[in-house]
């Protein structure tokens, strides 16, 4: 409530000179962290740009060096391009194309985020800033030299001239201002790069000031699934915001601005709503005084409605978490890719919102560190105040312990070779302040996130337990395959006698078909080689399913049939794998559980389980 | 001189496991269960030995598996050095074993381990095996004549009091009859002592010959051949041996180890333990008497002296008022405390106070 208010007021003495006596607020404190707010700024605006024209982004930031304390900052983007007569307004005043009454889920929510950084450029170089733009189905592109006019919050155009661009279509925003560079945890460079963790739809590069260039490739070639704007659910709504919506809203009676206005609102329920307010529904929603409004805020509450629409969140993705976490944390080798988990929407304050969480486990990862925590809001990264963040007061509330991770009494900080992904999405996230930098902990979305991140785990324990299992299975493997032949070898050479046969040893101690694989690393993945044993008195004849790498979407049928006693079969196949190879699973259909080790039954077969009555010692 | 009996052994041993696998059968080594549960007592000998539990290690695990293959290797190099006459110390058969590759020892106490599991399975000693560990030079000063084989296998005579420097005899690994004979001797008691520091006080003290005995420096916990010539001097010359060490749960083992036998050597006690020893170190009751300088009980003090009181050697009267008296104070002190009244406390007061009550 007390931002609306603010930004109503905020239009009455100029927001522009709002900023420049608060720019702290934006996030531009200090130098370092105001070159990586012009960086912010101007990528997700790319971002956006991209994804809402499905076109796949190719963003190149590149920081150079002006002098000791400026720098140039340029953002390119191969996105839908800007029409002429909109640029000033897109680059020169503050709050344009606010989406004040419709909610949707984007990266930059209000639109005044570069528009910020071109006037902080001005504030401390007195440099105006240069945009080129072009759409495709204009000839030829623009280039812009502008500033802004603080006094009256619009543009202050210097130059505007027509060029031939070699692109088609594509913005380019150079910005020069005062920052210091620096690398580290809170980077240009490490947000780039968890952007390039959560977008692997985008080919990304950057150029430091020393002229390095480093890119992180596009993994993916889809664009994300885009959310729908839709109109505001009532429930939660705050009363300023109400109040603001009926004074400007286009609606020439009360009933048509509860109908038309929100979402999941009907006529009747509109007029039950109204009637239990004790209102009028012709009155002018504009007329209604505050103690109205307030009485109307109530009997919304009490209103049944159905719950917001899910189509204004546009999640990350299983598949895009999955391939941008493999792709820039491959290097790491991780053991486990963690299947990511989303959750249902759910609601805060009228706005649908949701939880996705992402892990990679284990490899290079170092064991006595902090798991590392990457926070994401609407896709974007979050660097700053990790501390008063609803994600990292989650990750400290719950047992890490459960998981076999590292934590002191079970609470704060937990420690283990993990980097654990959490991306909360939705429009309007309450965040801590106005520079978005840490989402409020309100309890219903510290319950969300909590909940997520222990589905996340859960599956690192069944990886924990089937590293186990493997470990068991490749420890008899050994004494079935090198320890009794070794014994048997020895023996006859000791008594210079003949090699004797160990297969009815083998088959008393074994009595299973007995399945392993080896995985020996090539170009880009692994030749996983799978080698069944028959190690019983019969023969057998049964399908066994390979999931490698336990993706569900990449299995094989092997069948196997007339595997004698003492018989051994091999297969081989290639698996596309980057960092370290997990194991496959394998499911068996066909033959006794009692029969076989190193394989499950197909979870469609878990009837054969109850059969597991005779167990041969 | 028993090395085709040995053959032999080990041969049938590797036989059996042939047999096993030739018929089926998975192959299966029983030994005595070699833990502090599995000590008794044993009347005729007077000694502690492995009791009646055994364990089995069988080609059925990994575990039992490793240990069979490891023997096997182990077996393959001792019948290679009887047959080539040579011999090896255990540290070089734990270096040797790098090129058993999957089969080698990560560490010499496992290979330790392996030869003593072997004793125990053959009932034959290491030497049998060609198999000795280093010279840890514990000594011998006293009226006491030897004669030991050299290196040209001639019998060379040796006083351990005249013939020697002030280090003394050093006690060579073997000690038996054929390295070692027992000539003469004009003394009336053994001396072990547990430190190098007092061994050279009493040494300087000269108190070898101002009580007629023969002091041996033990160097810690002792080698098996210490404890074998211990044995021998009580067993064939009928000496006493006085056992003097710290006052501290470690040393009571070395008592323990030389009187009653040792945890890992149970199998060979008869051959190794003094039965008749007595106990003259430093206990409880001295540094209450004595009010020594002492140190306080460590966390691993404690749990050493918890853990001899459940261990059969020391379910003594004796024992176990001292080791609760111990735990009682929390403190333990050394030999050398003693000094705290002068350098010839130990020998004008100390000793000859704690040997008028056992002598």
């Amino acid at each position: 409530m007390a931002k609306a208010k603010e930004q109503t007021q905020y239009r009455e003495v100029s927001l522009s000179e709002f900023f420049e006596k608060n720019r702290h607020i934006l996030g531009f404190d200090s130098p370092q962290k105001s070159l990586f707010m012009i960086v912010k700024e101007a990528f997700d605006n790319s971002l956006d740009a991209c994804d809402e024209y499905a076109i796949l982004p190719e963003i190149v930031v590149s920081i150079s060096r002006v002098s000791d304390d400026i720098f140039n900052v340029t953002v390119s983007d191969n996105g839908p391009g800007i029409e002429r007569t909109q640029v000033p307004r897109v680059f020169g005043q503050l709050l344009y194309g606010s989406r004040f009454h419709v909610i949707r889920q984007s990266r930059g929510q209000q639109g005044l985020g570069i528009t910020a950084a071109i006037l902080y450029g001005q504030l401390t170089t007195g440099e105006k800033a240069r945009v080129e733009t072009k759409r495709d189905q204009d000839d030829v592109a623009f280039r812009f030299i502008l500033g802004i006019n603080v006094k009256e919050n619009k543009a202050d155009i210097k130059t505007q001239e027509p060029f031939i661009w070699d692109r088609p279509h594509g913005t380019s925003v150079s910005i020069t201002a005062k920052g210091r560079y620096v690398t580290g945890r809170q980077s240009t460079i490490e947000y780039l790069k968890e952007s390039a963790v959560v977008n692997p739809h985008a080919s990304i590069t950057f150029v430091d000031p020393d002229g390095n260039r480093i890119h992180f490739n596009r993994n993916i070639e889809k664009a994300p699934y885009i959310s729908k704007a839709v109109k505001p659910h009532p429930y939660g709504i705050e009363i300023g915001e109400l109040i603001t919506m009926a004074k400007s809203t286009s609606a020439k009676t009360l009933l048509r601005f509860l109908a038309d206005d929100f979402s999941r609102v009907s006529d009747n329920t509109a007029s039950e709503i109204i009637n239990a307010a004790g209102l009028k529904a012709e009155v002018l929603p504009s007329s209604l005084n505050n103690k109205e409004i307030s009485s109307l805020r109530e009997s919304i509450q009490k209103a049944k409605l159905m719950p917001p629409s899910q189509e204004s969140l546009s999640p990350i993705g299983e598949e895009f978490i999955r391939r941008g976490m493999m792709s820039i944390y491959g290097e790491e080798r991780p053991e486990f890719y963690g299947r990511p988990v989303t959750r249902k929407a759910s609601v805060y304050n009228g706005n649908p919102f949701s939880v996705e969480v992402g892990m990679v486990y284990g490899g290079y990862l170092p064991g006595d560190q902090p798991v590392r925590i990457i926070r994401f809001a609407n896709k974007v990264p979050l660097l700053y105040q990790p501390g008063s963040c609803a994600i990292t007061q989650s990750v400290f509330d719950l047992d890490w312990r459960t998981y076999g991770l590292e934590q002191k009494q079970g609470k704060g900080q937990p420690y283990g070779p993990a980097i654990i992904l959490v991306h909360v999405y939705g429009p309007r996230l309450p965040y801590t302040s106005e520079s978005k930098e840490a989402i409020s902990s309100v309890e219903i979305i510290t319950d969300e996130i909590k909940a997520a991140i222990k589905q996340e785990m859960r599956m690192l324990k069944t990886f924990g337990n089937r590293k186990d299992k493997m470990k068991k299975v490749a420890e008899k493997f050994n004494l079935f395959r090198r320890l009794i032949p070794e014994i048997a070898s020895k023996c006859s050479l000791i008594l210079g006698k003949d090699v004797p046969d160990i297969n009815p040893v083998v088959s008393k101690i074994a009595n299973v078909v007995f399945i392993h694989e080896e995985a020996i690393q090539a170009d880009s993945g692994y030749n996983i080689r799978t080698e069944i044993f028959n190690f019983t008195r019969s023969t057998h004849k049964f399908t066994l399913k390979a999931v490698f790498g336990g993706m569900e979407d990449r299995s094989t049928d092997l069948e196997i049939s007339d595997l004698k006693p003492a018989e051994e079969r091999v297969f081989q196949n290639f698996v596309q794998w980057p960092g370290q190879y997990p194991g496959t699973d394998y499911y068996f259909t066909g033959i006794d559980v009692s029969k076989i080790q190193g394989a499950e039954p197909l979870p469609g077969d878990w009837d054969l389980r109850n059969s597991e009555v005779e167990q041969d010692g | 001189m028993v090395n085709i009996k040995t053959d032999e052994v080990l041969i049938k041993l590797v036989e059996k496991m042939y047999n096993e696998l030739i018929s089926g059968e998975v192959p299966e080594l029983k030994l005595s269960s070699r833990t502090k549960d599995n000590i008794v007592f044993d009347q005729a000998m007077n000694v502690w030995k492995y009791g009646g539990s055994f364990v089995s290690r069988s080609a059925r695990t990994t575990d039992g598996a490793q240990f069979m293959a490891k023997a096997l290797y182990t077996i393959e190099f001792i019948m290679d050095m009887i047959k080539s006459q040579k011999s090896s110390t255990l540290r070089e058969m734990y270096y040797i074993s790098e090129g058993w590759k999957d089969y080698k020892f990560h560490t010499q106490d496992e290979s330790n381990m392996l030869a003593e599991d072997l004793e125990v399975i053959t009932t034959l000693m290491r030497e049998d095996f060609k198999l000795r560990p280093e010279e840890n030079g514990a000594s011998v000063i006293g009226n006491i004549t030897i004669e030991e084989k050299n290196r040209k296998g001639e019998f060379k005579r040796i006083n351990c009091r005249d013939d020697v420097g002030d280090a003394g005899y050093t006690i060579p690994y073997n000690v038996e009859n054929d390295k070692v004979k027992l000539i003469s001797h004009d003394a009336d008691f053994i001396l072990a002592i547990e430190t190098g520091g007092m061994f050279d006080r009493l040494v300087e003290n000269g108190f070898d010959e101002d009580f007629r005995s023969v002091l041996v420096h033990l160097k810690g916990q002792p080698a098996r051949s210490t404890r074998r010539l211990l044995k021998r001097l009580n067993n064939e010359l009928g000496l006493p041996v006085f056992v003097f060490t710290d006052g501290d749960p470690w040393s009571f083992r070395i008592f323990g180890s030389i009187a009653y036998g040792a945890i890992k050597t149970a199998h060979i006690s008869e051959w190794l333990a003094v039965p008749a020893a007595e106990f003259i170190g430093i206990t409880a009751s001295d540094i209450i008497n004595y009010d020594l300088p002492s140190d306080k009980l460590s966390d691993k003090d404690v749990s050493a002296l918890n853990s001899e009181l459940q261990d059969p050697r020391f379910s003594t009267e004796f024992w176990k008022q001292e080791i609760e008296t111990m735990l009682q104070m929390g403190k333990k002190a050394e030999q050398q405390a003693l000094a705290k009244y002068g350098l010839d406390f130990v020998t004008e007061k100390y000793l000859p106070d704690k040997l008028s009550d056992v002598l």
